[in-house]
């Protein structure tokens, strides 16, 4: 008996509309309103200057560590973009940008960042998810929440998010899996940014391309330039409505970079180069999306700096917060408090009566800070 | 009141609270068709359908997330294990996420979510299928851990848990599925988590057993009850929350206390009971706390090795003199 191929239908697409030298592919244009268009930049100039302020806050000691977004902008706004506001949005932990778009407001995210449980806590309206720290478990949740929606009857389209870095991590392949066996509307988003950590993207896969991981689970997948905003929407409002119309599943894996630093932890220089760096500078998302909004008449003067003071009075309502209460401790560990977190919750009170704890800022200082964090006026002296 | 086995009791349970609410729904391998390796799903596809009682591809992380997802929507998922120690592969949905999303989502999201299979030492089940994996769990804040040992405890403490607004593990018996009891028939019969139950009474010791440990203590009990002494059973039902309270006040009754479990012994749950006795009854006891347990090493297959590992009646009976005679 001969080898006879039985499975020819392998397909990988790689799609770009408005590259990097700002040619635009017309054909593939897609169709966005002025209006839209005009939000969709705003969207993601807000996600890169609250990046680079909380960054600054940061260093200031104001908030924790966090994993900045520079570079993935469009990755972020462009898909994110395809979703209605009933739709659900599943997020990994570096997806601030469409955070944002979905709703959360910014001093929300900076609560999120200075360890406050209300940051972690999406409106009763809003169909989202937390950010979630243990690397791809949030796929499976996806899964599981389209299942529910089906089980449910709602009419409702389910987007995860996850890096280059999780397509390694198990629960990846078996919410792939999951989600092939039982046809369900999730667009997976794989922000493919060529770095996890220290870890190039050829020492997590000997794949040509992570897109193509979703042809084993028997749907499609494609890869776009994730630092275009066109192909990344057009890809995505594709796949949304595949998943709408009940066609299933797709993954989307934006080829983009990380401009910043893993996570305010870190210091990347340590294991890439300067050249690498600036190579993809010169594929920026933003100029880029700017000289389109440019050629067609629709920048706004003076947006930055709109932006940059609603950043500021979101700065400001988030400074004047009080810190946290200690007796938050014992909330939402359960749905109701069981006996033995009443008792303890009791004896901390009685303690702070009897010594009231100090602001944070006069707490002494942590002993060693993270490795790359530095010192920081709260914590240094 | 209805005679059953433990494995019906079970079954009964998931059928009723299936019917009385809509958002339960049953999930795990082989749990449709083949109606569950232990036969504990028997019967559910044909009454309740694909979409209610659904088979998965072999993956516990990922059915477990996908519960955890399901549960964020409204529904209330009950996984089945085929055993507990495959859980092993869903540790991380089930610590870092069914317990902490309330939590991480400043209270946004409960988990109703059920993990339910047997786990513990059955019989020539060998190492990797034979722990007690309860030790796992019950550390965790967030999850409630539940060890039912009769059959009207399987039915009263899992309705109980289906109907909890948190994530429940529920981990039952490979050695307890054919045991027979009486079970109450109502279907709004249920049993609070958290109530520990005294299955004997007795006045010169406490022994503090679950599962098949309890039924050896039992056995035990009679036997000693022919030389005069009385034995107080205390089975804890629900492991987190514990019921410390109805341990504490039998062992203020009898002065004395013998703990056992089936584990591996080191930090196992008897270690956890053995603390809260001395911390909070010290001054009633008239002899050291006695803690029997299986030997610190894997569970071996060959039948008369595992009967050496685990707590035998006689070294069971050996320890209540040892704290009877101190
Ligand atoms: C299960 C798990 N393993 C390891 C980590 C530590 N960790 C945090 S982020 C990260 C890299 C993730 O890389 P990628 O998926 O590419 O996402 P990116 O950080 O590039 O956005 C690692 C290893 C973790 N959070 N969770
Ligand atoms: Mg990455």
């Amino acid at each position: 008996m001969p080898r006879t191929p039985i499975e020819p239908r392998f397909k990988i697409e790689y799609l770009s509309i408005l590259d990097s030298e700002g040619s635009l592919d017309t054909a593939l244009e897609p169709d966005i309103p002025p209006g839209d268009l005009k939000r969709l930049y705003r969207a993601m100039v807000l996600g890169r200057r609250l990046d680079e302020r909380m960054v600054r806050l940061q260093r200031q000691g104001r908030i924790g560590t966090f994993a900045p977004i520079k570079g993935q902008e469009a990755a972020q706004i462009g898909s994110v973009f395809a979703l209605r506001r009933t739709d659900w949005m599943v997020p990994s932990f570096r997806e601030t940008a469409a955070m944002l778009w979905r709703g959360w407001p910014i001093e929300k995210l900076l609560c999120l960042f200075a360890g406050r449980l209300e940051g972690g806590q999406p409106a009763p309206d809003q169909h989202d998810l937390p950010i979630t720290i243990p690397v791809a478990t949030q796929l499976p949740h996806a899964v599981g929440l389209a299942y529910a929606a089906q089980y449910r009857g709602d009419d409702v389209v389910v987007m995860a998010y996850c890096g280059d870095g999780a397509t390694s991590e198990g629960d990846f392949h078996e919410a792939l899996n999951f989600a092939g066996v039982w046809h369900v509307p999730v667009v997976f988003v794989v922000q493919n940014n060529q770095w996890a950590i220290s870890i190039p993207l050829k020492k997590q896969t000997h794949s040509a391309t992570l897109a193509q991981k979703a042809l084993g689970y028997g749907f499609p997948g494609i890869q776009v330039d994730g630092n275009d905003l066109l192909a990344v929407y057009a890809a995505s409002r594709e796949a949304v409505a595949r998943a709408r119309h009940g066609e299933g599943p797709t993954l989307i894996e934006c080829v983009t970079y990380r401009l910043g630093v893993h996570t305010t932890a870190d210091d990347p220089t340590r294991y890439r180069s300067d050249e690498e760096v600036k190579a993809w500078e010169r594929k920026d998302p933003l100029p880029r999306a700017r000289a389109y909004l440019e050629k067609k008449n629709l920048l706004d003067d003076g947006l930055e700096e709109q932006v940059d003071a609603e950043i500021a009075r979101a700065v400001e309502r988030f400074e004047t917060m009080a810190d946290a209460d200690p007796l938050t401790i014992f909330d939402h560990v359960f749905a109701e408090r069981p006996a033995h977190l009443e008792a303890q919750r009791a004896e901390l009170r009685e303690r702070l009566g009897a010594d009231p704890p100090r602001r944070v800022d006069e707490e002494r200082p942590l002993p060693t800070p993270m490795r790359g964090q530095r010192k920081t006026s709260r914590w240094a002296n | 009141m209805a005679v059953m086995t433990y494995r019906e009791a079970l079954n009964l349970a998931l059928r009723e609270e299936m019917r009385r609410d809509p958002r339960v729904f049953v999930m795990g391998e082989e749990v449709g068709l083949y109606e569950g390796a232990y036969r504990v799903t028997q019967g559910l596809l044909k009454e309740f359908g694909e979409k209610r009682v659904v088979d998965t591809p072999i993956c516990e992380s990922g059915f477990t997330g996908v519960g955890v997802g399901a549960a964020m929507l409204g529904l209330r998922p009950v996984l089945e294990m085929m055993t507990f120690n495959f859980a092993i592969l869903a540790l991380d949905q089930i610590v870092n996420t069914a317990a902490k999303m309330l939590y991480m989502s400043g209270g946004q999201y409960n988990i109703p979510l059920v993990v339910r299979g047997p786990g513990g030492p059955a019989a020539q089940l060998a190492a990797q299928h034979s722990q007690s994996m309860e030790t796992y769990f019950y550390h965790v804040p967030g999850l409630k851990v539940v060890r039912p040992s009769t059959p009207a405890d399987a039915k009263g403490l899992l309705k109980s848990a289906i109907r909890d607004e948190n994530p429940v593990i529920f981990i039952e018996s490979e050695t307890l599925y054919a045991v027979k009891g009486e079970v109450p028939d109502d279907p709004d019969f249920t049993i609070p988590l958290g109530q520990a139950i005294v299955r004997r009474e007795g006045t010169d010791v406490t022994v503090v057993a679950y599962m098949g440990m309890m039924y050896r203590a039992m056995e035990v009990a009679e036997e000693l009850a022919r030389e005069g002494m009385s034995v107080e059973i205390v089975d804890p039902r629900t492991l987190r929350p514990m019921d410390t309270q109805t341990i504490v006040s039998s062992v203020r009754k009898t002065h004395r206390a013998v703990v056992i479990e089936a584990g591996a012994g080191f930090a196992g749950m008897g270690s956890e009971i053995l603390s809260f006795i001395t911390e909070q009854a010290f001054d009633d006891l008239d002899a050291p706390v006695e803690r029997v347990t299986g030997e610190n090493a894997p569970m071996p297959y060959a039948r008369n090795l595992e009967l050496l590992k685990t707590p035998s009646k006689a070294k069971i009976a050996a320890a209540i003199r040892k704290v009877c005679n101190a």
